[in-house]
C-alpha cells in the first residue's frame, strides 16, 4: 500500500511526504514486532489449526450426531441430556473413575511425602534411592509395565503365591470385578516417585535454622513436623494433589491393556476416557463421544477451581 | 534453580543422628526398594526362564537361562518386532526434533524478545497447558483423515513441529529467562539479528533444558500407546507399543515367555536412557514437576 504510495506519479509533494511517514511508521512497527511473530509462527500456526479450531469444532460436534459417514446434523442438547439421564454406562464410567481418583491420588501422595521424609536425611545412598523410588513412574506408562501388572494380579500370578506363603488363597483379581479397580490403583500407587521428586525439592527449600530454633525450645520432632515441615510443604502438596489429580482423571492405558480394550469386567475398570473412546472409535458416535469430552473438560475445571478457591485456606506461602 | 535439588545437606544433619535408627531407616528403604523394583526384575527374568519354569516360582533367579523366549517372541506375528522397533524410533526421533526446534523457538520468542501482544499470547500458551487432548481428539482426527495421514507417521510427528508440547515450551521459557539479560542485549546493540542471537547465543547456554526435553519427547514418545492406537491401523507401520498389545492379544496366555522377552525388549530404550540421563530427568522434575 505504502509503496504505491510512493511509486504513484505525479504525487504533490505533501502526499508524498505522508506516504514516506506512513512507511515509516509501519517499518517501525514492523522492525519492532516482525521477529517476535516470525519465532512464534509455527506454535501460532499450531494453535489455531490443531487447538482453538478443533476445540470449537469439538464443541459443535458435541451438538450434533456426527458419524463420520454423514454430514453433522443439529440435534441440540440431545447428548448432554442422554448423558445425564439415559446412559448407564457414562454414569458407571465416571463412578469408576472417581473411585479411581480418590483412592488412588491420597495414597500415591502419602507414600510419596513418607519416601521423601526418609530420604531427606543425608542419607548415604541417597542417590541410588530416589532412582529406584522414580523408575516405575518413567516407565509407567508402557504397554509392558500394564501387561505384568496383568499378570502380577493374575489368579495364578505372583501376589496369590505371595499369599499363599501365607496360607491365604486369593481371588483373580483382574477378573473379578470388586477388585480389578483396585490393582489399577496399586499401579498407580506404584508410581509414586514424580511427586516424590517433587517433595524432596520442597523439602530441600525450608531452612534448615528453623529446625534448630524449634530444637532448641525443646519441640519434639513430631511438633517439628507438623508445625515447620508440613505448612511449609503445602504449596508443594498442593501442586501435586492438582497434577495428580487431573492425571488420574485422564487415565487410559492400563485400563485398556488390563482389560483388553473392554472396560471389563462387568464395567469395572471402564475409565471415562476408555469410554470416550469405545464411544468415537469403536461405535463412531463422534458427536456425542464430543460432549463427553467437553463434560470431561468441565469436570476437570471445576475440580481445579474448586482446588484453587479452597487452597487460600490451607496452603501456606511465604508472603 | 537447579542447585537446590542438588545441593549436600549440611553435615550437621548427618551427625546429629543416632546410628541404630540410621540402620533402621536404611533397612525400611533397602527393604521398600526391593518390594518397587521385584515386579520388574521377575518379568526379566520370567523372560530368560525355560517357558515351564515361569510360573513355577517367584524366585528372582532362574535355575538355567535360556534366550529362546527372544527368539520366538520376535517373530510371534506375522510382522517382526524388528519393524516395530524402526517404526517406534523413526516417529521418537522426529518428535525430539520437533519438540526442541518449535518448542525452543517459540519459547525465545517468549522469554527474549519484545513484540505486541506477548503476554496476550503468553497467557494463552499456559492456558493450552489445562486442555485436555480429548477436547481436540476428534477435530483432529477428522483432519487428518481428511489429509490422507491415518496410517503414516505424520499425525504423530507434525503436531510437535508445530510446538503442540506447550509444556516443554513453559519449560524452555523458565531457562530462558534464568539466561543473563546482558548478553543478548549486548549482542543487540552490536547489530546482531534476533536469529544469530538464538542461534548462537541462546541455544549453546541452553542445553541443560534443551536436553531435558528432548529426553522426555523419546521416553513419552516411545511409551505412547493412545497416539498410534488411534492413527495406526496397518500392522506395517504399528510402533512398539502397539505390536506389543497385538502379541498379547494374539497369543493370550500361550506364551508367556515370548510376551515377557518382547514386553522387557520395550522397556530396555527407556532404561538406559533413564541410567545415563537419571540426574537431568530427576533434576527436570524436581524443578517443572513434569509428569506422566
Amino acid at each position: 500500500m505504502t509503496n504505491a504510495m510512493r511509486t504513484s506519479a505525479g504525487a504533490v509533494t505533501v502526499e508524498r511526504y505522508q506516504g514516506v511517514r506512513a512507511d515509516g511508521r509501519l517499518r517501525r512497527l514492523w522492525n519492532a514486532n516482525a521477529p517476535g511473530y516470525l519465532f512464534l509462527l509455527p506454535w501460532l500456526i499450531g494453535f489455531f489449526g490443531l487447538t482453538l479450531g478443533p476445540a470449537l469444532i469439538s464443541l459443535y460436534l458435541s451438538f450434533t450426531d456426527f458419524d463420520m459417514l454423514r454430514a453433522p446434523g443439529w440435534v441440540g442438547a440431545a447428548n448432554y441430556v442422554r448423558i445425564a439421564t439415559a446412559d448407564p454406562k457414562f454414569a458407571s464410567a465416571m463412578s469408576v473413575t472417581l473411585t479411581y481418583v480418590v483412592l488412588s491420588v491420597p495414597f500415591k501422595l502419602t507414600f510419596a511425602l513418607l519416601v521423601a521424609l526418609a530420604l531427606n536425611r543425608g542419607l548415604r545412598g541417597l542417590p541410588i534411592y530416589r532412582a529406584i523410588f522414580y523408575l516405575p513412574s518413567l516407565l509407567g506408562g508402557s504397554v509392558a509395565i500394564a501387561v505384568l501388572w496383568r499378570q502380577l494380579f493374575a489368579s495364578d500370578g505372583l501376589v496369590n503365591a505371595a499369599l499363599s506363603h501365607f496360607g491365604i488363597v486369593g481371588p483373580s483379581w483382574i477378573s473379578h470385578p470388586s477388585y480389578s479397580i483396585y490393582t489399577l490403583v496399586a499401579l498407580s500407587v506404584w508410581q509414586f516417585g514424580s511427586p516424590m521428586i517433587i517433595f524432596l525439592a520442597g523439602l530441600r527449600q525450608i531452612p534448615q535454622d528453623m529446625y534448630e530454633a524449634a530444637s532448641l525450645d525443646g519441640a519434639s520432632k513430631f511438633r517439628q513436623f507438623y508445625k515447620i515441615t508440613l505448612p511449609l510443604l503445602t504449596p508443594v502438596i498442593f501442586f501435586n494433589a492438582v497434577v495428580q489429580t487431573i492425571d488420574a482423571f485422564k487415565a487410559f492405558t492400563p485400563a485398556f491393556i488390563i482389560s483388553g480394550g473392554t472396560g471389563g469386567p462387568i464395567n469395572s475398570t471402564l475409565f471415562y476416557t476408555l469410554y470416550l473412546y469405545q464411544e468415537a472409535f469403536g461405535n463412531f458416535r463422534m458427536g456425542y463421544a464430543s460432549a463427553l469430552a467437553w463434560i470431561l473438560v468441565v469436570i476437570i475445571a471445576i475440580f481445579t477451581a474448586f482446588s484453587f478457591l479452597t487452597s487460600r485456606y490451607w496452603v501456606h506461602y511465604d508472603d | 534453580m537447579t542447585a537446590s535439588v542438588t545441593a549436600a545437606r549440611p553435615p550437621s544433619d548427618i551427625t546429629k543422628r543416632s546410628l541404630p535408627a540410621t540402620l533402621v531407616i536404611h533397612a525400611l528403604l533397602i527393604a521398600a526398594s526391593l518390594l518397587m523394583l521385584y515386579p520388574l526384575l521377575w518379568m526379566v527374568s520370567a523372560s530368560v526362564r525355560p517357558e515351564n519354569e515361569i510360573f513355577s516360582s517367584t524366585s528372582l533367579i532362574p535355575s538355567s537361562v535360556d534366550f529362546s523366549s527372544y527368539v520366538r517372541g520376535w517373530t510371534g506375528l506375522d510382522i517382526s518386532f524388528g519393524r516395530f522397533f524402526w517404526n517406534s524410533l523413526v516417529i521418537s526421533l522426529l518428535v525430539v526434533a520437533g519438540n526442541v526446534i518449535a518448542c525452543s523457538l517459540t519459547a525465545f520468542a517468549f522469554a527474549r524478545l519484545r513484540f505486541a501482544g506477548r503476554n496476550f499470547w503468553f497467557a494463552i500458551m499456559l492456558g493450552t497447558l489445562m486442555i485436555p487432548y480429548h477436547v481436540t481428539l476428534i477435530p483432529q482426527y477428522v483432519l487428518f483423515l481428511d489429509l490422507g495421514w491415518v496410517n503414516t507417521i505424520l499425525p504423530l510427528v507434525v503436531p510437535k513441529f508445530l510446538a503442540s508440547d506447550a509444556f516443554f515450551i513453559f519449560l524452555m521459557v523458565q531457562f530462558f529467562r534464568g539466561i543473563p539479560r546482558e548478553l543478548d542485549e549486548a549482542a543487540m546493540m552490536d547489530g546482531c539479528s534476533a536469529w544469530r542471537i538464538y542461534w548462537k547465543i541462546m541455544l549453546p547456554l541452553s542445553l541443560p533444558v534443551l536436553a531435558t526435553a528432548a529426553i522426555f519427547s523419546f521416553i513419552w514418545t516411545w511409551d505412547d500407546f493412545f497416539g498410534p492406537l488411534i492413527y495406526l491401523n496397518d500392522m506395517n507401520t504399528y510402533t512398539i507399543q502397539l505390536g506389543l498389545r497385538t502379541f498379547v492379544d494374539s497369543t493370550s496366555a500361550s506364551d508367556w515367555g515370548g510376551l515377557f522377552a518382547m514386553s522387557t525388549l520395550t522397556l530396555v530404550p527407556v532404561f538406559f536412557f533413564f541410567l545415563f540421563f537419571q540426574r537431568l530427568l530427576i533434576e527436570g522434575i524436581a524443578t517443572t514437576g513434569m509428569k506422566r
